[in-house]
Parts: C-alpha cells; sequence; structure tokens
C-alpha cells in the first residue's frame, strides 16, 4: 500500500498531478512524472520509505523528440509498485544518476545507457553491460537500423 | 571484512573466473582482484549470450514473441510465459477460463520443482558432491516426461497462450503428476539425510556468503534470496494472480541470510509447490481451456502496463508500451537473476574464493536470463 505521506513527498517533485490507476488495468498502484533533475531526490523518498529498486528503462518517443526513463519501485514488506518517470530532450539525453542511492542502479542505467544511448551523469562507470564492449550503437532507438 | 584486515598485502592479481568456467553455469566471466585466495573486488562482466530479445520484441506481433518468453531462464521457462501472457492479457482485457488457470499452476509449479532439482544437484557440484546431480536429473527426467506430454517441448516451452493454454491436459498427465509427486515425497527425507545434515555441506554453506535483507532491497534483490534473508515476500502472495489465492500454500523464509538459508528455503519450496499441485489437482475444473472470445489479432489500448510473476529464481516482470497497433512499441522483461547477480560484487568482498563460488551457485544464477 502506498502511504498518504509518500504520496505527498512525491507530489512536491512532480510536474504534473500523479496518476492512481487502477491496479487490475495496469500492474502499478502509483505513476509520478518528475523533471530529470528531481529523479535523484525521488529516488532519495523512496529509499527513505524503504522501497526497492524493481528496474530502470528508456522508451525512445521519437515523434516527439524525447526520451523517457522509467523507474519501478516495489515494497517487499508493504507491497505497492510506483512508477517515476522523467522525460529528457532526444539531443541531449542526460539526467542523474540514482546509483548513490539504490547500487542496484548501477547495472540498470548502464543497460539503458546501452539500449538508448542516454546519459547518466556522475555513474562512475558507464562502459557497456550487455553490448560489446566497442559498441557505439544504441539498439533500442527508433530511428537505429543495423 | 575483518579477513582482510588481517591480511592487508599490497599485492594483488587479476583472476578471470569464465566465460568458460563450470562454476559459472553459462557463459559469465568474473574478474576477480584477488589478495591470495581472498577476493578484494568481484565484477562480472555480462553479455556474452546476449540476443536483444527486448528488440526483437519491437519487431513481430504480441503473439509472435511468445516463443521468446521460453528461451529466457531455461530452467523454468513456463513462469516466463505466464509473465508475458498475464502482461498481454492484462492490456488487452482477456479473460481465462478457470480450467486453464489450473493448469497454468499445476504446469509452472512443476517447471518450478525441475528448476529446483536442477539447482539443487548443480549446486552441490559446485561443492564437490557429484551424486546428487544424478538423483536430482533422475527426479527432474519424470517432469519433463510429464511437461513433454502437454506442452510438446522439453525445455523451451511456448504452451500458454492469450486466454489459456494451447492444449488440454490428458486424465494421463494428473495421474502421472501425482504419482511423480508420490515419489519425491518419498526422495525428499533422503536429499535430507544425505546432503542437508551433511556436515562438509554444512560447514561450506553456514554462517557463510551473507546477504542481509537491506542489501537485498538495495539491489532489488527478490526470490529465494530475499527469502533467505528473511523476508516474505512471493509475487504469488503479494500480486495475487492466476488462482493462487484459492489455494493453500506458506511462503518458506530463513533468516540467518547465509548460504545455508537459501539452500533451505528452496529445498521448503519444493515442498510446497507439491503441496500447490495437489490442491490444483484436485479443484481442477471442467470446461474449456481457451477462451472463446480471445481475440486473433490483439491491439491493446495505447498506454503502459505492468505485470509480475514468481519465477523460480524471484520477480519476473514484464513492462509493455502500446502504441494501439498489433506489436508492442516497447517491451521490458525484468528478469530477477539480474538483480541478485547485481549485489554479488559487494557480497563476495572479502570471502575466499571456494567461499565465493559456494554463495554464486546459492544464488541459482541462469546466464540467459540475466543477458536476455
Amino acid at each position: 500500500m502506498i502511504s498518504q505521506e509518500l504520496k505527498n513527498a512525491l507530489a512536491k517533485l512532480a510536474v504534473n498531478e500523479a496518476v492512481v490507476p487502477d491496479f487490475k488495468d495496469k500492474g502499478f498502484h502509483l505513476d509520478v512524472a518528475v523533471a530529470p533533475d528531481a529523479v535523484a531526490p525521488a529516488a532519495e523518498v523512496m529509499n527513505l520509505a524503504g522501497f526497492f529498486l524493481e528496474a530502470i528503462t528508456g522508451v525512445d518517443w521519437l515523434a516527439e523528440g524525447q526520451m523517457e526513463v522509467v523507474y519501478d519501485y516495489n515494497h517487499s514488506i508493504s507491497p505497492g509498485r510506483v512508477v517515476i518517470r522523467a522525460r529528457v530532450s532526444r539531443a541531449t539525453p542526460e539526467l542523474p544518476t540514482i546509483s548513490a542511492i539504490y547500487p542496484g542502479a548501477l547495472w540498470h542505467e548502464r543497460e539503458t545507457h546501452d539500449f538508448f544511448g542516454i546519459v547518466f551523469t556522475g555513474h562512475p562507470d558507464l562502459k557497456p553491460l550487455l553490448l560489446p564492449e566497442d559498441a557505439d550503437f544504441h539498439p533500442l532507438r527508433k530511428d537505429y537500423t543495423s | 571484512m575483518s579477513v582482510l584486515a588481517q591480511c592487508d598485502s599490497k599485492e594483488t592479481f587479476v583472476l578471470n573466473l569464465g566465460p568458460q568456467h563450470p562454476a559459472t553455469h553459462g557463459v559469465l566471466r568474473v574478474k576477480l582482484t584477488m589478495d591470495g585466495e581472498y577476493i578484494r573486488q568481484a565484477e562480472p562482466v555480462l553479455g556474452y549470450i546476449h540476443r536483444m530479445h527486448e528488440k526483437m520484441g519491437e519487431n513481430r506481433t504480441w503473439a509472435q514473441f511468445m516463443p521468446n518468453t521460453g528461451r529466457l531462464d531455461y530452467l523454468s521457462a513456463l513462469s516466463y510465459n505466464h509473465g508475458y501472457v498475464l502482461a498481454v492479457e492484462r492490456a488487452a482485457a482477456i479473460e481465462v477460463p478457470e480450467r486453464a488457470e489450473y493448469i497454468r499452476v499445476i504446469t509452472v509449479e512443476l517447471n518450478r520443482i525441475s528448476s529446483h532439482l536442477v539447482w539443487f544437484g548443480a549446486f552441490i557440484l559446485d561443492l564437490g558432491g557429484f551424486t546428487p546431480l544424478l538423483y536430482a536429473f533422475d527426479d527432474r527426467e519424470i517432469i519433463l516426461d510429464l511437461l513433454q506430454a502437454v506442452t510438446g517441448s522439453r525445455l523451451t516451452y511456448c504452451y500458454f497462450r492469450f486466454g489459456g493454454v494451447y492444449n488440454d491436459i490428458e486424465p494421463d498427465f494428473i495421474t502421472g503428476t501425482l504419482a511423480f509427486i508420490k515419489r519425491l515425497r518419498a526422495r525428499m527425507p533422503m536429499y535430507h539425510n544425505l546432503v542437508t545434515k551433511n556436515i562438509i555441506l554444512v560447514k561450506r554453506l553456514k554462517d557463510i556468503g551473507f546477504v542481509p535483507a537491506e542489501m537485498c532491497r538495495k539491489y532489488g534483490a527478490t526470490g529465494p534470496v530475499l527469502r533467505g534473508a528473511g523476508v516474505a515476500y512471493d509475487v504469488r502472495r503479494a500480486e495475487p494472480y492466476s488462482v493462487y489465492p484459492e489455494l493453500d500454500f506458506d511462503i518458506p523464509t530463513h533468516p540467518e541470510g547465509d548460504s545455508m538459508a537459501r539452500y533451505l528455503v528452496r529445498m521448503d519450496e519444493i515442498e510446497q509447490s507439491m503441496r500447490i499441485i495437489e490442491q490444483a489437482c484436485t479443484k481442477l475444473p471442467n470446461g474449456p481451456v481457451m477462451a472463446e472470445k480471445a481475440p486473433k489479432i490483439i491491439k491493446p489500448a495505447k498506454g503502459d502496463y505492468y505485470a509480475a510473476v514468481e519465477a523460480a529464481r524471484g520477480s519476473f516482470g514484464v513492462r509493455l508500451v502500446s502504441d494501439g497497433t498489433n506489436t508492442p512499441y516497447r517491451l521490458k522483461l525484468r528478469s530477477p537473476s539480474y538483480s541478485n547477480l547485481s549485489l554479488f560484487g559487494e557480497a563476495s568482498r572479502g570471502m575466499l574464493l571456494p567461499d565465493a563460488l559456494a554463495l554464486m551457485g546459492s544464488l541459482d544464477l541462469v546466464i540467459p536470463e540475466i543477458d536476455r
């Protein structure tokens, strides 16, 4: 369950009103869009509330000229899925790392960098994780051709 | 940590473990910085069997991606089938007949037992005991035969469909399953007497390889790793899906957080899966195994969808982004071993190399599922 306290803390960081979807239809309990520079404060809020990080991933919105980074959080004692998302421009896809708060993010951020070319500033070692060590392509970008 | 302080020599060397090493069970490489027999730093190097399943997902229809889900975790492929169909069924609002739900649970739990049996054999093999592997494979063979009869394959299953399952089960399958459970029930005490209580095993696992609950949280570890740290988190209970709410089962936990705790959790889980299968076989209703109204062409409404299942290694999640067409716009696979392995660097620091290999075995890694 998502506490009101957590909702209020995230509402302060949100760029527009948080969405509370029907879990049965969507599979998550709370969906919050934040500005790119607010992902680390948001991770801090989630960390203090005792959540764990399920995954980080990206979505390429080519038509809109934007990339989205999606953070999935969950709680192992009082389960509740919280989605935090931030949009960056496709021209300069950069946003801060949350790996200082969640070391599990180290790999997820490297993978997202592999696939989308999104740069996580402050990440200690953003080298390829799943792609070859000399990979200079980002296969999940919608304009990628092999 | 204290061990490292005691032998603080300035001289270290780099040791490559893998990518061709039997203890990594697949092509995983670990770059170890060693101080004698002690690990200073361990860095897993991934991607040797990366196949870019997520890109493949964007290039085929929703249904055409089904066979890919059987090729992530080759030891419990049905759970990955299940996670994907749940996500698509949620997105396209497809109802599943009750009989199909029960068949899903029976086959997934059989697959979980077979996965745990392979882990059991291979883990003891890592520790130097060869014989249990042969016994475990003997039992597992029966499961593979049973599943082959209904699914048509022995390992990389593609049995579930959006709205049900591909094939109804025969009465023989139920008889065979119950006979197998009777057999395994009789063999479990032997496993416990010969292996669990074995002093060599206990010395290798007890109070070694700590992965506490807080470390699990920081790295997102789930499944038996988390339950071996005393946290009773199981997706089957936390986000009930299929017919699990109608079945009575426990979530085994062991609070110690050492390699032994993770061993015991999986052994207990075999018992619980047997309980689930027995109940599901008794309650199995008659009826169709495919929803009559299941659409042939799937076009989910625009938006994000998430579905998770408890796979043999932890929480497997599928995040879908649909743009309303017949192919996924984005398909993210959240695999449990990926997060479970990511803590290895921190957990193994200062450990003896053979103990770290025991720790790695107790994480129950399946590399294709990590590399995807």
